[in-house]
């Protein structure tokens, strides 16, 4: 559950460059910026698809204007006092004021397809979207959220950390609270779907995020439990191209769909009616 | 055994250990030419326990580590042999093979019934191969959680005895879903309505702990660790080098008086002065009493009570402040 095991593929992580052109991370090819933003932040040529922001993520995915956000008043704390180079609290500072959000999650109150639901989605600009008490607590509270208001629960996962190494075992422990949330909501019926993105792993990826009653991931994305170098190093072989990927996982039979960011929001509609509506 | 754990002493138990070869030594001297030495003994067994006092009361994390990972530490197998009677191992996943890296199986312990489950890592050699020394694959945790169901069909509480240093990174285990088995685990054992206490016994490795680690009550032996990474695995995240992993340890807040004071553990069972390693009968002693007092705690409890007490349990684990909109006056 490291912060650097989920280097998503194919190259370094990079947020789609400002100018008029840029080169793909995917195929190295240049790409005209607008076209790029215009497909979600998705490579014309290949469909690499960039890492985007949580405020991007709810505009592509909920109903336009209908985003509440919930728990915003929850901000890390230090229960460690995590020291090792640099102290966690001042790269909490520096993060927080780089993208302007007090931990790696948002959850809140929304419509998509005009059905009512609580969304969260995990920001990878934060720390590696890594979960640590903030965000564990804000989605066990939303996933109650949903129980209690009868709303379905979507949740777009997106963390190369998992469990937060800086919060040691209060991160651990957020595994168990959001998956038995889980399991209260499954218990009273209702839906969960799980969106994964590049990449998804460790302690994310092991609990509340492999636990959807559907579960879709966008493509060639990175998903798994132990990060690829660990793997490597474990067992000193190369691995297999491909390994973890969304297609990967698809393949072995662990999710559902693997489904493009631009046709994502068409899918969550279809998904919801049908398991929203009577007839 | 004495001679085995002497072999496979510790750098800062060095000490304690040259003690008890010259006991030893002194002993079989005195024996052998029946000549009494007892004085001599007696004084030097003194000397001895001083020292194993000294220095297990003031251990490190680190060294605690290195205890909790000891050759000689009580093993799953060996709590098993020690006070569970009747022990009928059931094997097997349903679905893809037994897994012999976690152990589960019927018993009782007093009389008591019980389904025990627990991380395998082996003595010898050739059995810590076998066990791949404690570290599970995907059917290791379905095995562990098939068992559970079936103590949970027949009222049967559940002991979960903690010691891996991880579930398995391998290829094989990411095809047969490793983050998506843990994840059920999770999920399951937060449905039980049978008492579930959790015992880790020495190395509490991150996912594959808590794998089966979801409980009424959280136990740790003195000289346990139970951490979101291995010491080695943050010193080369923080610090591109494993050796660092002392230091880790230190940061990382894995040690029982730790998570104690963080109320993420139940209770710390104390070891015998010198360590687990050292005095398996009454460490084993320790243990089942201590899980016989909780089971008495929380057998009687309705179980969907219970149950939501679980849950309540772990809603409750998390430290974080409550900034009532202040700090973020760019958000949108």
């Amino acid at each position: 559950m490291s912060e650097k095991q989920g280097e998503p593929r194919p190259n370094r992580r990079r947020d789609v460059p400002s100018g008029l052109w840029m080169r793909c991370s995917g195929c190295s090819k240049m790409i005209y910026r607008n076209l790029v933003v215009e497909r979600g932040n998705v490579c014309p040529e290949c469909s690499f698809h960039f890492p985007i922001s949580s405020d991007e993520r709810i505009r592509l995915l909920c109903d336009p204007e209908t985003f509440d956000e919930q728990f915003k008043e929850l901000a890390p704390a230090d229960p460690l006092q995590f020291e090792a180079r640099r102290t966690y609290r001042e790269r909490l500072d520096e993060t927080q004021k780089k993208t302007g959000l007090l931990d790696a999650c948002l959850v809140g109150l929304a419509e998509i397809g005009e059905v009512p639901v609580v969304f969260g989605v995990s920001d990878s600009r934060f720390l590696m979207g890594s979960m640590g008490s903030v965000v564990g607590e804000k989605i066990a509270r939303g996933i109650e959220m949903a129980r209690e208001q009868n709303r379905p629960f979507i949740f777009v996962s997106g963390s190369g950390g998992g469990a937060r190494m800086d919060e040691g075992m209060f991160s651990l422990m957020q595994m168990a609270k959001t998956s038995a949330a889980i399991q209260r909501l499954h218990e009273a019926g209702g839906l969960f779907v799980s969106i994964l993105t590049n990449p998804t792993m460790g302690g994310a990826m092991a609990s509340f995020a492999a636990l959807g009653d559907v579960i879709i991931a966008e493509p060639k994305a990175l998903i798994g439990f132990a990060g690829p170098n660990v793997i490597k190093q474990t067992i000193n072989a190369e691995l297999p191209s491909g390994f973890q990927s969304s297609e990967f996982n698809l393949e072995h039979g662990f999710i559902d769909q693997v489904v493009d960011r631009q046709q994502m929001r068409s899918t969550l509609i279809r998904i919801l009616a049908y398991f929203c509506q009577e007839a | 055994m004495e001679n085995e754990s002497r072999a496979h002493g510790l750098d800062f138990e060095a000490p304690i250990v040259e003690l008890e070869n010259r006991i030893s030594e002194l002993r079989s001297f005195s024996e052998s030419s029946e000549i009494d030495l007892s004085g001599q003994l007696e004084e030097l067994e003194k000397k001895c326990e001083e020292k194993k006092k000294a220095i297990y009361t003031h251990l490190n994390p680190w060294q605690r580590v290195q205890i909790a990972r000891h050759p000689q530490r009580p093993l799953t197998s060996d709590y098993i042999k020690g006070f569970v009677s009747d022990f009928l191992e059931l094997h097997g996943d349903g679905a893809y093979r037994d897994d012999p890296a976690i152990v589960t199986g019927l018993g009782r312990i007093r009389g008591r019934k019980v389904m025990i489950v627990g991380h395998r890592k082996g003595r010898t050699n050739p059995e810590k191969v076998a066990c791949n020394f404690g570290m599970p694959h995907p059917e290791g945790y379905r095995k562990a959680m098939k068992k559970m169901r079936l103590a949970e069909k027949f009222n049967i509480p559940i002991i979960s005895f903690i010691n891996t240093a991880g579930a398995f990174p391998g290829i094989e285990a990411e095809e047969r879903g490793q983050a998506f088995v843990v994840a059920k685990n999770l999920q399951g054992m937060a449905s039980l309505r049978v008492p579930v206490i959790a015992i880790v016994i020495g190395e509490g490795g991150s996912g594959g702990a808590i794998g089966i680690g979801v409980a009424d009550r959280i136990l740790m032996l003195e000289n346990s660790y139970y951490s979101v990474i291995s010491p080695e695995g943050c010193a080369a995240i923080l610090w591109k080098d494993a050796s660092h992993a002392p230091r880790a340890a230190e940061i990382l807040k894995l040690t029982s008086s730790d998570l104690s004071r963080f109320g993420i553990v139940d209770e710390v069972i104390t070891e015998p002065v010198g360590g687990a390693h050292r005095e398996h009968r009454e460490m084993l002693q320790r243990v089942e009493e201590t899980i016989l007092r909780h089971l008495d705690e929380i057998t009687d409890i309705d179980p969907d009570l219970r149950k939501e007490q679980r849950f309540r349990k772990y809603m409750d684990i998390g430290r974080f402040a409550d900034q009532q909109e202040q700090t973020l006056e760019d958000r949108g």
